[in-house]
């Protein structure tokens, strides 16, 4: 058995070693250097431009302006193509613009024998602006004669509107109403490689593009798409990747960086952003606001919901709506109840664009919801689990929009291992009463996540085996390993399902395009639930023909046989017949028969399956210094069987961090006035710390989903969704005062405190 | 990138004095942890850099011959939070030395770079203020010595013409013996972060009375300030709740923070009361005073903020 166990990383050796070569280590002979000229204002026009004197520099090769770029607009948003084009991605974007759209903007590029005279190049440059009022909250996006970001949107980039059962009937006969509001705040993934690329034309005059990237195919259609050419003279390589987190799941630099080679004749040109431009210049996370309203009867049955969400966007759309719509969908397939309505809008803001971040709008949704569920609990004198409980939905229920069933839900036993874990009732009691300066807390949230996009979007995977003469196996795929372990988890199927010591199969972790299988790519949580079915198929396939090729060697019936541990056995006892390498070579090299043994599947998953979980929190709170330590932190998942329980605790403290800083430390601020970025850069944006970070607990509840190729659901994205609203519950816990903001930053705490009467004026104590 | 045309090392003080004197444009650069941000920055054009790093004599910690504590200017915050002869006798340096950046920032960074940066936010500066540290500079005139509250002139601007060099702090006995202190860095982060108020109390009690109590904050007002007034109403009164109480209040009027998006001018009032209070009665409790309410849990000032 393979699957199920903590194998090491397969890519654990070259990582710490420093052998692994991410973009940013390979150079290319006669490499040039990219720089972008940025706007130095939020909302407005280029005027005029004056490039001249960079042009006349000793050592730069080109300089490009949006005069120059194609004249047409593409989109970016890392979804795979859609036949339909009412439903694909806002194209609202071009190479350079002379539209100004957020601080930052990519105004023209200067390609340099070195990043230093690009620089000094960048400087050469002088642009006359005319400057709008920046527009930074929905309310400025929405006002009657409000500038347009985008021409004909009125700063709208979609609403949608879904209505389940009669709400406003539902509403009338539930025994109480309640309504809030909730916020969330702009944050940024902060992968510790920023985005970076470097694009040449290849041997076949094909531009090839190596890059930090989530979706090397579908950013190669993208690139495509961009310059105008058609998709198969773009090619998109994809070596060694330090975390995307869902930023990488966009092209961001790819178009220009392909651009810019050609207007080099082809030269590699490297474009790498720095941290800071990987702040303003790549994606971030929607800010959104929602207010939620609902009925609930006496005994706390959840009779009528409705939800708004208002989304900050950005200044290109990205992936715009979806983010917000999805949002909409696990409001939905969390609680039950007998009438939802759910509407959300999306505006065009002159911020950093947002797009895909891990969760995908469920981190936002679910700290409003949770926090919401916590306060009607509270208001109708029920516990908060018991409310919760009553109202989750259950195995066997299903989506009635999507059609998605429940074939498996663990979020009553996460609730009561969380419940255990943290020792909620006997801390409960432990808790009342508390005065003093310092006061603890007890919190959790539940959240639900899907297993990939289906039925909303196509999920494709390709994999691709072959056999050494050897026995041994690589394994190829088109999904990308960026940090979360993939290729060891697709390693561990492969070698279960065809019947080999871990250590007998390989996998090739560069996708190229050209030579790799078709594959969607890593997001959405889906590679693991769709990309392992694609392996397990290419490796059943290899099963097969090596059995089928043992029946040949031996005449034994291939029903008789199996393969276990490298070799090839009878069934029925387990007896050894062969070693699957004697095949292997036969295979390879009988006079008559050699034919090696080889597997090429795509796989398309249109199924789904829903992993749900919680976190449950104890705090502490300083309340006259506003801090918040968190004591004891459990994250529980039900995300069916766990592939390797090393690597998926490793993604749950990962994410369990992110949602931590969600909670309490990160945001990205904009000067009211100017639109100028306040913290773009990793000493003023807070981003934890080891010494920040608390002993994170891990549990896992495994039923075995039936739609996965190994009983597996998502895992990827779920842990940093619901350590935020659990905080701020543990805080209302603490405190008695609500959050209803993101992040709980210490001003912001002690402010409440103060109004809320907490922070003593004159202790007479010492 | 770094956009640096010149690099000269100076192996003397004597070599680095003429080197500036011979280069109006010259930076000195010492650990650089400031220096190479604002070049990165763009902030130091085609810089030109005189390195002191090769200048072993500023690299010293020594005690000199009345027992003044000689610190050398390049010494590196980790220098200073393992030399024995700082945590026995300046036990408050020790812990804001220990509290900067993070581990490769106190190997790279030094003390004396953290004071001529002249920034508000330098976690040496309040527990330097609290000890009266007097800064001798080395320049084409000669040697002076200067008192740490007349270096700082301004936000960014010390008392450092061009060819000066500052070559050692100096933290005379009478500042530090018999003193415990306490400093508390609060800050967004426990690490990798800059103070959003610091405070550095240093008390010297007796028969748990206050003989002499020393107040410093830093981000607290444009340069590091001390806080007189309070000091003086500490003097000679009993260590409890209400004297606490009574420093928190007046250092809030000593001091003047300014409003920022990082943090509020009225949230860094609060945490400048809150912090004198915490600071004092950590540092008071480390002289080996123990409250007669010790147990009761309504007592404020459990110990430092961040550790």
């Amino acid at each position: 058995m393979s699957v199920g166990k903590s194998i090491p990383r397969v890519d654990g050796l070259v990582k710490v070693t420093g052998k692994a070569q991410y973009v940013d280590d390979i150079f290319e002979k006669d490499m040039l250097y990219a720089k972008v000229f940025r706007s130095a204002i939020a909302n407005g026009w280029v005027k005029s431009i004056d490039t001249a004197a960079a042009r006349a520099l000793p050592g730069v090769a080109a300089v490009v302006t949006y005069e120059d770029v194609p004249e047409h607009s593409f989109a970016t948003a890392g979804h795979p193509y859609n036949l339909d084009p009412a439903r694909r991605d806002v194209a609202d974007r071009r190479l350079l613009n002379r539209r100004v759209r957020l601080y930052g903007d990519e105004i023209a590029a200067v390609v340099a024998v070195d990043e230093f005279t690009a620089e000094k190049a960048l400087s050469l440059i002088s642009v006359e602006y005319e400057e709008y009022p920046p527009v930074l909250t929905a309310e400025d996006a929405l006002r009657e004669g409000a500038a347009e970001i985008h021409k004909g949107t009125k700063n709208i980039i979609a609403s949608t509107n879904y209505r389940l059962g009669d709400v406003e009937e539902a509403f009338a006969r539930s025994d109480y109403v309640f309504e809030d509001s909730y916020s969330t705040s702009t944050v940024q993934h902060c992968a510790m490689e920023n985005h970076t690329a470097y694009a040449y034309i290849d041997n076949n005059g094909k531009i090839a593009v190596v890059t930090s990237t989530q979706i090397p195919h579908i950013a190669r259609r993208i690139v495509g798409e961009a310059l105008g050419i058609p998709w198969g003279r773009v090619r998109v390589i994809k070596p060694y990747v330090g975390g995307g987190f869902g930023s990488k799941q966009d092209a961001v630099v790819e178009p220009l960086a392909a651009f810019l080679t050609t207007r080099v004749q082809g030269r590699p040109v490297r474009l790498q952003l720095t941290r800071e431009e990987t702040f303003i210049a790549s994606r971030v996370r929607h800010a959104i606001s929602f207010t939620f309203r609902t009925g609930v009867s006496k005994e706390g049955a959840l009779i009528a919901r409705r939800g708004k969400a208002v989304s900050l966007n950005g200044g290109y759309a990205s992936h715009g709506h979806s983010i917000a719509a999805n949002g909409g969908n696990k409001y939905r397939q969390i609680y039950d109840q007998q009438a939802i309505q759910y509407e959300a809008l999306t505006v065009y803001t002159n911020m950093p664009s947002a797009g895909a971040m891990r969760g995908y709008g469920i981190p936002q949704m679910t700290f409003a919801l949770e926090c919401h569920m916590e306060d009607v609990a509270r208001e109708i004198g029920m516990d908060p689990i018991e409310f919760r409980l009553k109202n989750i939905v259950r195995q066997g229920w299903v989506d009635p929009l999507t059609g998605i069933r429940v074939n498996t839900s663990g979020l009553a036993e996460c609730m009561a291992k969380g419940k255990e874990l943290i020792q909620w009732d006997a801390k409960k009691k432990e808790l009342e009463n508390q005065t003093g300066p310092k006061r603890r807390g007890l919190g959790m949230a539940n959240f639900v996540y899907a297993s990939g996009t289906h039925p909303i979007g196509l999920e494709i995977a390709g994999a691709r085996i072959i056999m050494n003469e050897d026995g041994s196996v690589q394994v190829q795929v088109g999904a990308t390993e960026i940090g979360q372990g993939s290729d060891t988890v697709f390693c561990q199927m492969a070698a279960e399902t065809i019947g080999l010591p871990t250590d007998r199969v390989f996998i090739v972790t560069e996708q190229d395009t050209d030579v790799s299988p078709v594959d969607l790519g890593s997001y959405a949580s889906r590679q693991t639930y769709v990309t392992g079915m694609a392996v397990k198929k290419a490796a059943e396939e290899i099963k097969a023909k090596t059995l089928d090729y043992a029946r040949f060697m031996t005449d034994i019936p291939v029903g008789a046989m199996d393969i276990a541990d490298g070799w090839i056995v009878y069934r029925h006892d387990g007896e050894r017949i062969m070693t699957v390498a004697e095949v292997a070579l036969n295979s390879w090299y009988n006079p008559a028969a050699a034919a090696p043994i080889t597997a090429d599947v795509t796989h398309n998953a249109r199924v789904n399956a829903l992993a749900f979980g919680c976190t449950f929190v104890e705090v502490e709170v300083d309340l006259p210094l506003g801090k918040v330590e968190v004591r004891e932190i459990y994250n529980i998942h039900d995300s069916g069987k766990v592939m390797n329980p090393k690597l998926a605790a490793g993604q749950v403290r990962g994410g369990v961090s992110m949602g931590l800083g969600y909670a309490l430390y990160e945001q990205m601020l904009f000067d009211p006035k100017t639109g100028k970025p306040l913290n773009a850069n990793l000493l003023d944006y807070k981003l934890m710390t080891a010494m920040d970070t608390p002993e994170i607990g891990v549990e896992f509840i495994e039923p075995f989903e039936p739609s996965a190729p190994y009983g597996n659901k998502a895992l990827g994205e779920p842990p940093a969704i619901t350590p935020a609203p659990a905080i701020r519950n543990a805080i209302l816990a603490a405190t008695g005062v609500k959050f209803n903001q993101l992040p709980m930053t210490p001003q912001r705490l002690v402010e409440k405190f103060k109004a809320a009467g907490l922070i003593r004026k004159n202790p007479k104590d010492f | 990138m770094y956009d640096i045309s010149k690099y000269e090392d100076a192996h003397t003080v004597e070599e680095a004095i003429a080197l500036l004197q011979a280069n109006p444009r010259a930076v000195v650069i010492s650990g650089g942890s400031d220096v190479l941000i604002k070049i990165r920055e763009g902030k130091l054009p085609a810089a030109e850099l005189v390195s002191i790093r090769g200048i072993e004599e500023l690299k010293e910690i020594k005690l000199e011959g009345d027992e003044t504590v000689a610190i050398g200017a390049a010494a590196t915050f980790t220098q200073l939070t393992r030399h024995p002869l700082i945590s026995r006798r300046l036990p408050l340096l020790t812990e804001a030395a220990g509290l900067v950046g993070g581990p490769q920032i106190r190997n790279m960074g030094t003390i004396g770079g953290n004071v001529c940066n002249g920034a508000t936010s330098a976690d040496c500066a309040a527990p330097l203020f609290a000890f009266n540290a007097r800064l001798r500079i080395q320049g084409p005139e000669g040697i002076r010595t200067v008192a740490i509250q007349d270096f700082y002139q301004g936000p960014g601007k010390v008392a450092l013409g061009h060819g000066d060099i500052l070559t050692a702090i100096l933290i005379a006995r009478e500042d530090y013996s018999g003193f415990s202190g306490c400093y508390i860095k609060y800050a967004m982060r426990n690490a990798m972060d800059i103070a959003t108020l610091g405070c550095a109390a240093a008390v010297r009690l007796r028969d748990s009375r206050v003989e002499e109590l020393r107040l410093a904050f830093s981000v607290a007002a444009p340069t590091p300030v001390r806080c007189p007034q309070t000091e003086e109403l500490a003097k000679g009164r009993t260590v409890d709740g209400i004297l606490l109480a009574d420093i928190g209040r007046a250092a809030v009027s000593e001091v003047q923070p300014r409003d920022s998006w990082r943090a509020s001018r009225e949230f860094r009032l609060h945490l400048a009361e809150e912090l004198s209070k915490q600071a004092v009665a950590e540092a008071c409790r480390r002289a080996g005073h123990e409250s007669d309410r010790e147990s009761d849990e309504e007592g404020d000032g459990e110990g430092g903020a961040e550790k």
